[in-house]
């Protein structure tokens, strides 16, 4: 090895605390993108792959009932390459153990084999075997939430029949990624579950010989969903058909997608902006590295060293710096991806993870920090290089200081000397103070955008499970019912309040904009279940006619109050007709659009009817309303709300926060990176300064005053900066994460400025300690003899 | 311990401590080392900075260190200025052995009896002339003003001016006005006129003579030209660790009168 090669190595090891803190700065960056990444491929393909691989459909629809001489017909539609027919039936289930009714969805599958399209993973146990009516197959999911096994029972009302249901089997199926009960928002696998019957068992039960009321397709590739919808509906409508939907309106598969849409967002986001900070850093800090190996290079060039080996020696160093940080950082990032795969994996349920580090996203943050580091450096090297060695080898000139209207001031004559030393080393590299501070207040900025996801989640759980919601329970029922229901509820044990809702598909547009969603009937004096205006913080009355939109659907009509949207109803008559919107409303889950239960009912031409009945519940007789209702075939949803508060921390807040709270600690890195950069580096640059201080009788507390207080200063500014800077992240973070199924509300508790500004401060006192340590090392004599 | 200046010293010793006669005047011993010994280990080389010096350096005298280069004279400069510790033997201001004391007693010890002068001034660029004194003034027990301190050293038109902006002449003999403005007993150079040309050299050589002779500061100049220690009472010179031989001189040279 040449002696100048061998200086790098060694110049590598005098530097290690210092390339270790700048590789950290770089790790942090490399690792937020090859993380955030590497997560979004390794999900989005293990999606895909779990789709194909098990065929999923690509067109979905319900329907009342038809005879199976109409699937030849569907087979006929251009485009439609497999047509699989099926039974979709709710049932109330009766899990030994737990009090409240469980709502099972019931899936019919051939016997003995699996169906063409929508397969299952069989987890455990077997298919379900002709002529065995009770056999029936779990979801995964479901069955762990139970502890139910093969061999397990349970009981079931199965279209008014008590039945005892046999489990022979678990699986897991790309449908229910996320099962979701009808008229729930939220998985709850406690309280929904899919079980897969066999046909002859649900068609003998259900009364649908012969007969389908579910059919799901796949298409040829490339073939357009929206055209074969559109001919399917025309062939299920007068079989009850209430809308075909393509994969991408499917529940769970939506609810993937958003997932993935949100992932991909913070993916963006959190990485650029810590790809960007790490990168500035390391600008920065290498080039004041290399500034203060000035004498070196005059030493080099004397030695007779050419100004390109002189620069490739410092090109080495520099990319010797840069590679610690490149080899952590992509060790940590595929590291944590994996982890945060398997976590999301887990949340998702997937039987395989197809996961490997995203070879993209290294070479670009290779790359990022390579440039990064190379263009700091590259300044202060020709700095050096171009001037003469004799020059180079003596100490550079005095810095010149101007003094500023600031000293005569009289504040300024009030100062002391240090702290005039402070201050003028501030006012004199401006840039580099702003460096500084802009590093330091990024990281803060970082950590308050990590930190306040919890706050939004809480304010989000807070307006739509409390403020909006009132009732303790919610009956579903699988067909709109008389309002006499509503009385009958009101009899049973416990129930202090009853309120009606009713929800009906419909398609509602203005212009070309067409959402294809649902109408919410709704009382006039609702205290259940009101319409809650977020802004407001009000609830809303109910008009006796019009509808009430939430904004974002306003938005995505683009209409505005007194303006008209058409609805097109999907069930019944199916009646299309203009209505006004009379007012709106910001809700953060969901697109709803309201309208009084009265005028729906007008609208719909039918008797009165209800879907949902709100239930205010003594607590006190809640076991027995459960039991009651166990045996209520009708009911086909029993949502308690305290559960699906728990099951959305358990699964969207979950599923944010696992994202999230892998930032924190990188954040911190940054963080400690920044100000144990700035402050080694200030001593590495004013070693001397300070040895001649304490030579002239200062403490070692007040030069590290000198020192320190530089940074400190810089540090104080930063702090409130970084806060606004993580209002503003928060802003532009929770603005490109608002999606169909919910918006972020910003909100930010002062605590979470409390936490970030403590860390921040943490990070900033460990490494002025580090630093403070070497301070007391200072050589004292060596200051008398030459410089440098 | 005594309270000045509303802070407790470690190092406020009352003077006429030590004393010895010379020419029948009995004169106050400001410093006095006994056989100190400075060895220095590094690696495997072992050096003897310092034999067993014994050395006596009175109040307001005027002393010259002369020797080559890695003769000792800034080990000795180092100990006796509180910023190196000795291996062996005594060293003493007034009656306070600087050889036990601690970081804390000998950075108190510096910051108010002793001045430095540096060969290369050692001035904090960002503060100006008048600042970069006051550095000093505001923490020393019993400061002058520094402009006072300026003015003594013939700077009192450049008060306001940076380091940048100063000559390096100027830029010495504001280091000479901060190493004198605390008042203190000792002012210890170390090659003082190093890095300048010779007429520059002895302005500040007058700057030195002036405040030795105004302010009876005892002062101790390391240097390795025979020529200035004409201008000193005693010129004392040091070889291999050790105090060759110490000539008297019956006058002092003025600076100005000499020339290398």
């Amino acid at each position: 090895m040449r002696a100048i090669d061998r200086k790098v190595l060694r110049d590598l090891w005098l530097l290690r605390g210092q390339a270790l803190a700048i590789g950290l700065v770089i790790a942090s960056g490399v690792a937020a993108l090859l993380m955030s990444l590497s997560t979004l491929n390794a999900l989005r393909e293990t999606a895909d792959a779990y789709y194909e691989r098990y065929r999923l459909a690509d067109v979905f629809a319900s329907l009342k009932r038809a005879p199976t001489l109409v699937e030849s017909r569907i087979a006929a539609i251009p485009n439609v390459k497999t047509v699989q027919t099926r039974i979709v039936q709710f049932a109330t289930l009766d899990v030994t153990g737990f009090a409240e009714p469980v709502i099972g969805q019931l899936v019919s599958i051939p016997e003995g084999r699996q169906p063409l399209l929508n397969q299952f993973v069989l987890r455990s146990g077997r298919l379900v075997e002709k002529n065995r009516p009770d056999e029936v197959i779990l979801n995964e999911p479901f069955a762990l939430a139970h502890n139910l096994v093969p061999g397990d029972q349970l009981k079931a009302v199965l279209n008014g029949h008590q039945r005892t249901l046999k489990v022979v089997g678990t699986a897991l199926a790309p449908e229910f990624i996320y099962s979701i009960g009808p008229g729930a928002l939220i998985p709850d696998d406690q309280r929904f579950g899919v079980l897969w019957m066999g046909r002859e068992a649900l068609e003998a039960a259900f009364d649908l010989k012969e007969a389908f009321n579910n059919v799901v397709l796949k298409l040829n590739r490339g073939a357009d969903p929206e055209t074969v919808i559109q001919r399917l509906d025309q062939v299920l409508t007068r079989y009850g058909g209430i809308g075909a939907i393509a994969r991408k309106d499917q529940l769970s598969a939506w609810f993937v997608a958003n997932e993935l849409k949100q992932l991909a967002t913070q993916s963006k986001m959190l990485p650029t902006i810590f790809l960007l900070v790490a990168a500035f850093l390391t600008h920065m800090v290498l080039g004041r590295l290399i500034a203060t190996e000035r004498s070196q290079i005059g030493l080099m060039k004397a030695f007779g060293y050419g100004n390109l080996e002189v620069a490739s020696h410092y090109a080495k160093l520099v990319a010797g710096v840069a590679l610690i940080g490149i080899v952590l950082g992509l060790a940590l990032g595929s590291w944590l991806g994996r982890v945060l795969t398997e976590l999301y994996g887990e949340q998702f349920r997937f039987p395989t993870l197809l996961y490997a580090p995203s070879v993209s996203a290294s070479v670009l943050a290779v790359g990022v920090s390579l440039l990064a580091a190379f263009a700091g450096a590259a300044g202060a090297v020709r700095g050096a290089a171009l001037l003469p060695p004799a020059q180079a080898m003596l100490p550079p000139a005095p810095l010149s200081f101007r003094r500023t209207r600031f000293a005569a001031s009289a504040l300024g004559r009030w100062l002391d000397q240090p702290s005039r030393i402070v201050l003028r080393n501030i006012g004199r590299f401006p840039s580099r103070a702003a460096l500084t501070t802009i590093g330091v207040a990024a990281s803060v900025g970082l950590l308050v955008l990590a930190l306040q996801w919890r706050d939004s989640l809480d304010y989000l759980a807070q307006s739509y499970f409390f403020d909006a919601q009132r009732q303790h329970v919610m009956l579903g029922f699988a067909e709109p019912h008389a309002t006499t229901v509503v009385r009958e509820v009101a009899h049973m044990p416990g129930v202090l309040a009853v309120e009606p809702t009713r929800f009906v598909s419909a398609d509602l547009s203005v212009g070309p904009v067409t959402h294809r969603g649902a109408l919410v009937g709704t009382p006039s004096q609702a205290i259940l279940q009101p319409i809650y205006d977020d802004i407001r913080r009000a609830v809303v009355p109910t008009p006796p006619a019009g509808l009430v939109l939430g904004t974002w659907l306003a938005k995505k009509l683009q209409v505005g109050i007194g303006e008209t949207v058409w609805v097109q109803i999907l069930e019944g008559r199916r009646p299309l007709v203009e209505l006004p919107v009379v007012d709106l409303i910001q809700t953060y889950i969901g697109t709803p659009a309201y309208i009084h239960i009265n005028a729906l009912n007008r609208l719909l031409k039918e008797r009165p009817s209800v879907q949902y009945v709100s239930l205010l519940v003594d607590q006190n007789d809640a076991a027995e309303l459960y039991r009651e209702l166990k045996g209520l075939p009708a009911v086909s949803a029993v949502m308690v709300r305290r559960a699906a508060v728990d099951s959305f921390q358990d699964t969207i807040a979950r599923n944010l926060m696992v994202f999230i709270s892998m930032f924190a600690p990188l954040a911190c890195g940054l963080g400690f990176g920044v100000a144990y950069n700035s402050t080694r580096i200030a001593l590495s640059e004013r070693g001397r300064e300070l040895a001649t201080l304490r030579v002239l009788g200062f403490s070692r507390g007040e030069i590290s005053y000198i020192l320190l207080g530089e940074v400190g200063l810089l540090i104080l500014l930063a702090l409130p900066l970084g806060c606004v800077l993580g209002y503003l992240l928060s802003v532009l973070m929770a603005a490109s994460f608002s999606t169909e199924l919910f918006r972020v509300p910003l909100t930010i508790a002062p605590s979470t400025y409390g936490v970030a500004v403590v860390i921040a401060l943490a990070a900033t006192i460990l490494s002025a300690a580090v630093v403070r340590q070497r301070l007391d090392r200072l050589n004292l004599v060596e200051v008398l003899k030459t410089r440098e | 311990m005594r309270i000045v200046a509303g802070r407790p010293s470690r190092f406020n010793g009352v003077l006429a401590a030590g004393s010895a006669t010379n020419n029948g005047e009995r004169m106050t011993i400001t410093l006095q080392a006994r056989g100190l010994t400075k060895v220095y280990h590094t690696g495997d080389v072992t050096v003897h900075a310092l034999r067993g010096v014994d050395l006596d350096l009175f109040q307001g005298e005027l002393v010259v260190l002369l020797g080559p280069s890695g003769s000792g004279k800034s080990t000795l400069l180092n100990i006796l200025g509180g910023l190196d510790s000795a291996t062996a033997g005594i060293a003493r201001f007034l009656h306070h052995d600087l050889t036990a004391a601690d970081d804390a007693s000998l950075t108190d010890y510096r910051r108010d009896h002793v001045g430095f002068v540096f060969q290369f001034y050692n001035l904090i660029p960002s503060l100006t002339a008048r600042e970069n004194v006051a550095l000093v003034t505001e923490i020393a027990a019993r400061p002058m003003d520094p402009a006072d301190a300026l003015a003594l050293v013939g700077l009192a038109e450049r008060v306001d001016h940076f380091p940048a902006q100063l000559s390096g002449g100027e830029q010495q003999r504001v280091a000479i006005a901060r190493a004198i403005a605390k008042q203190p007993e000792i002012l210890l150079c170390d090659e003082p006129t190093g890095a300048l040309d010779s007429q520059t050299g002895v302005l500040v050589l007058e700057a030195l003579d002036q405040v030795n002779r105004e302010l009876g500061t005892t002062t101790a100049l390391i240097t390795h030209n025979t020529v200035i220690g004409q201008m000193a009472d005693r010129v004392i010179h040091i070889a291999d660790g050790r105090i060759a031989s110490v000539e008297k001189n019956s006058t002092r040279c003025a600076p100005e009168d000499l020339a290398w």
